[in-house]
């Protein structure tokens, strides 16, 4: 059926259009590594479940949970995923400017959301409740953790996008880029929501 | 074939300022519902357990359809598809191991 697929795709190519199906084949790539990170993540959060009383006499998720902190780092995330969305409405109507002014803001928050996570970890080992405390504290490093780790390469990737938009502009091939690399940024978003909720929400409420 | 070019020369399937305000401020809305329900401590554990398992679920809708776009024509359907088979795995993955571990009784889930 794939093939089927693509030879369709084959079928309808124009000369002036290949870039754009390269493009557009780019993105759905993009999209099925989208898939199986997020089986990645099913398997830590059912990981994390799993070990959640595993507390070895350690500290639980309602002992370590800071709602307000984890509240101003969601907010953060949300309406990054928001300025990103503007990044590319800016790309859409072609205006350069508009759209390295909104990747650089995304950044910023972004970065604003790693900073209070390793603020928190910080926080965390420094009391002794580091990942080998217990059980529960490994799946839960594990878990945030890779989040945390894929907003970071995340805001790498934002980094190299705008030295190339500014650069090279929006061309063929840094279009596709900013596609891809804002279903990565929404997807983070959706992990993150899933974290905040049945983590740190269902951790309070123990 | 048309839809695809479409994304990447017009960003007709890119959504448009109204549905990213939209989706930013159901995003904040349910958030704040959510902390809510869980900060002011006058709601039982059942009902917060649904409010914040019901807002999670409208989130990722949001995020999904309204910043994503993902929907059942673009790439002749393909996305979708592959997005259902994920969920469908992550059912079998998150659901089947709880279910198994739970079952055990090893001390190892609440309860």
């Amino acid at each position: 059926m794939a093939t089927d697929t693509l030879k369709q795709h084959d079928a309808h190519a124009h000369d002036g259009h290949e870039h754009h199906d390269t493009g557009a084949i780019k993105v759905f790539g993009f999209w099925v590594y989208l898939m199986s990170d997020l089986v990645i993540f099913g398997t830590l959060f059912a990981t994390f479940a799993v070990l959640l009383s595993g507390t070895a006499g350690g500290p639980g998720a309602s002992d370590i949970v800071e709602l307000p902190l984890i509240f101003i780092s969601t907010i953060f995330l949300l309406v990054s995923s928001f300025t990103f969305g503007l990044a590319i409405l800016a790309q859409t109507a072609g205006d350069k400017g508009a759209v390295l002014k909104w990747l650089a803001v995304t950044f910023l928050l972004g970065l604003g959301f790693i900073c209070l996570e390793a603020y928190e970890f910080h926080h965390l080992i420094a009391e002794g409740f580091g990942p080998d405390r217990s059980a529960f504290l490994s799946g839960f490093f594990t878990l945030v953790g890779t989040h945390g780790l894929h907003v970071s390469l995340g805001l790498v990737w934002i980094a190299i996008m705008f030295f190339q938009i500014s650069k090279q502009g929006l061309t063929d091939v840094t279009k596709p880029r900013m596609l891809c690399l804002s279903l990565f940024w929404h997807f983070l978003d959706i992990v993150w929501i899933c974290v905040f909720s049945f983590v740190y929400l269902f951790g309070a409420m123990s | 074939m048309s839809d695809v070019h479409n994304s990447v020369d017009t960003g007709a399937s890119h959504g448009s300022l109204k549905s990213y305000v939209v989706g930013l401020v159901i995003s904040i809305a349910l958030t704040l519902v959510a902390f809510g329900v869980v900060m002011m401590g006058d709601f039982s554990h059942l009902l917060r357990v649904i409010v914040v398992t019901v807002t999670a679920i409208i989130q990722v809708l949001v995020q999904l359809i309204l910043f994503m776009h993902l929907n059942t024509k673009d790439e002749d359907g393909w996305n979708f598809m592959s997005f259902v088979f994920t969920v469908a795995v992550l059912v079998l993955l998150v659901g089947g191991s709880l279910w198994i571990m739970h079952h055990l009784h090893a001390n190892m889930m609440m309860g």
